[in-house]
């Protein structure tokens, strides 16, 4: 150990790398500047994924308006002094509702709500399911059998029926939708996570690193958490597309915040209003559309993203 | 005093379809820089052994007897020991560097994995001695950055002894470290390992099915059949001059170039091993054996004396008791 030193002293002061010298951590920078854009290469090679992508830029730059935007003209409870139920015109874009607020305004004040709440919800159900997906994985087959036997419970389990008993219980309130909708939907993830894992665990380096004298937390956090992350982070995006349709499904139901108003919430208001019957088609049209398209975007973009990590189903 | 001592070392998968002896009682001891060569077929517990000692089967694996390394009986040590014992008491260069390497890590991490998850040396530290490791193994220290994807299956290989050596363990257990390499890389590795065990006086547990390979390398050769020895002795005197059966038939197996002999007379061995949970009565061996006798089916052989320091498990060998006083 003591001559070592000695011999890779200069080996190591030598300049390797002779034209740009890097330090240690701008080489990882550059290696993973390198893999992301090899990455958006791949991704630029998706038509599907390009629209959705664009989808949602739109989307979110229409979200991050309304952050700055909704103390000013765009607050719904300062805007009521419009015409009601007025059409499309140049004043009103999108027409105004019952009580003469802007759908535009409207709508774009959903987007922020309902990207929130899609986002929150699928982190939450993204943690959980990768938690217990990599708990039952890799833990002997008590544990295993246990969290899929729970797993299946909510698999099965009419999630609706589940959410408006839950949303009824607990209130009407903004972070217990995000809840209710994470704790419903993490049992798909924890099923795809937990195959992973078996898989991965099963690979010599696995059992290199047991026989190095690691511990368990070591060999998941270094080994096998690296391993499942393009799959967590496709399968997330694609879960952030139902988390946002069940919001609205929720909402449509009249179990939203009524002082958080998404785009559910919206079309709820105006189903309730009979916006069809009075053909105040322009209400409901907006939320509706944006709806399908932030759902259209976030799968597209799923897919592209599970095309370029999954090399099974890769288009040759 | 020896590095690793075993003695009736039992291993048994428990699985659905009943108990699978891999190991059925298996003797033999390493002194400090002897090397010892494990040959035998595929699935005849070699590598069993190799994951015994370090207790790396899964929790329903039954492992019974005795397995001291360094004095320390494995079998009984308490997790966070057993954990600490791994690696800096006797390391693994695995079969296959090529699975056995994480595709998505350095290979400079990897090596300084091993120091580091002992806690022996500081990062800077473990950084600086990874690339002293690989300079060992012949490869250039810059090459710690690159990914495992990176390297040709030989470095590959090299990399897994540089990792083997990282905590300068007593004892190295090479488990078939040449398969998959082209024969050429293949003379290399072993011309590395071999230095390298020369070198630091490093006590060798050599596994393989190859035997040319293992006469080359082992001071002493232990030849297994069926979750048992059966032949041990110094290297050289087990190929030449083998005196069960079984090393026989592996050791014509491996022509000599220019003997005339395997020209006109490739030799080869009949049959498949015994599936662990159908053993055969008597000498596990005898039903692909060409000196069978009658006795074999019924009389289960030990390891009796066979000349000066050798030994083997067949009841023609001079040493074996008459075959009365056996079968009464």
């Amino acid at each position: 150990m003591k001559t070592e030193p000695a011999i890779t002293a200069p080996e190591i002061q030598a300049p390797v790398l002779p034209p740009n010298k890097l330090t240690p951590r701008q080489l990882r920078w550059a290696r993973r500047r390198r893999t992301l854009g090899r990455f958006w290469q791949q991704f630029r090679q998706s038509k599907m994924g390009m629209i959705g992508l664009a989808i949602l830029i739109f989307y979110a730059g229409v979200a991050i308006f309304s952050i700055f935007a909704s103390k000013g003209a765009l607050d719904p409870t300062i805007t009521t002094n419009g015409p009601r139920l007025a059409g499309p015109s140049l004043h009103y874009p999108l027409g105004t509702q019952i009580d003469g607020i802007s759908v535009l305004s409207l709508t774009i004040e959903g987007a922020r709500i309902s990207l929130f709440v899609g986002l929150s919800a699928a982190l939450i159900s993204m943690l959980l399911g990768t938690l217990i997906g990599m708990w039952a994985g890799y833990k002997s087959s008590v544990h295993d059998a246990i969290l899929m036997r729970i797993t299946d419970v909510f698999l099965v389990l009419p999630w609706l029926a589940l959410a408006i008993v839950l949303a009824a219980m607990f209130g009407q309130n903004f972070w217990i939708i995000i809840i209710i909708i994470g704790l419903t939907s993490w049992a798909g993830t924890a099923r795809l996570v937990r195959a992973q894992v078996l898989s991965v665990k099963e690979r010599t380096y696995i059992e290199r690193s047991r026989a190095l004298g690691a511990s368990d937390a070591h060999v998941v956090i270094k080994h096998i958490t690296p391993n499942l992350m393009p799959i967590i982070f496709a399968n997330t995006i694609l879960t952030i597309a139902i988390a946002i349709l069940s919001e609205s499904q929720l909402s449509f139901l009249g179990l939203g915040d009524p002082n958080a108003k998404s785009w559910g919430t919206l079309i709820e208001e105006a189903f309730n209003h009979g916006a069809l019957t009075l053909h105040a088609w322009w209400w409901l049209m907006a939320p509706s559309i944006s709806i399908v398209l932030v759902v259209l975007g976030f799968t597209m973009v799923g897919f592209a993203m599970d095309e370029i990590v999954n090399p099974r189903i890769r288009e040759r | 005093m020896s590095v690793l001592n075993v003695e009736d070392l039992r291993v048994t998968y428990t699985t659905k379809g009943g108990d699978v002896p891999a190991v059925r009682g298996v003797s033999f001891s390493i002194d400090r820089g002897e090397v010892l060569g494990l040959a035998g077929e595929s699935g005849c517990g070699k590598s069993t052994i190799a994951g015994a000692i370090l207790r790396l089967h899964s929790p329903g694996t039954r492992i019974e007897g005795k397995l001291e390394l360094e004095g320390e009986d494995v079998l009984s040590l308490k997790p966070g020991r057993l954990r600490a014992v791994r690696w800096t008491g006797a390391s693994i260069v695995f079969q296959g560097a090529l699975h056995a390497l994480n595709p998505v890590q350095k290979i400079g991490d990897q090596i300084q994995e091993a120091i580091q998850v002992h806690g022996m040396a500081t990062e800077k530290e473990a950084a600086v001695r990874a690339g002293a490791l690989l300079e060992q193994v012949g490869l250039p220290p810059r090459r710690k950055n690159d990914y495992p994807h990176e390297l040709s299956g030989g470095q590959k290989q090299r990399v897994m002894i540089a990792m083997a050596l990282a905590c300068s363990p007593t004892l190295v257990i090479a488990d078939e470290p040449t398969t998959a390499l082209d024969v050429m890389v293949q003379a290399q590795v072993l011309q590395l390992l071999r230095s390298l065990q020369h070198d630091l006086g490093l006590a060798m547990l050599f596994i393989t099915h190859d035997l040319s390979v293992l006469v080359d390398v082992s001071d002493r050769l232990a030849i297994m059949y069926a979750g048992k020895i059966v032949e041990e002795g110094k290297a050289n005197e087990v190929f030449h001059a083998p005196q069960h059966p079984y090393t026989a038939a592996l050791a014509a197996a491996f022509p000599e170039i220019g003997d005339t002999r395997f020209r006109h007379k490739p030799a080869g061995l009949g049959g498949d091993p015994p599936d662990p949970q159908l053993i055969p009565s008597g000498c596990p061996f005898h039903p692909r054996c060409a000196r069978a006798i009658d006795a074999c089916r019924t009389v289960v052989p030990e390891l009796w004396d066979a000349g000066a320091d050798r030994r083997a498990a067949c009841v023609h060998v001079a040493g074996a008791p008459s075959l009365d006083s056996v079968m009464s």
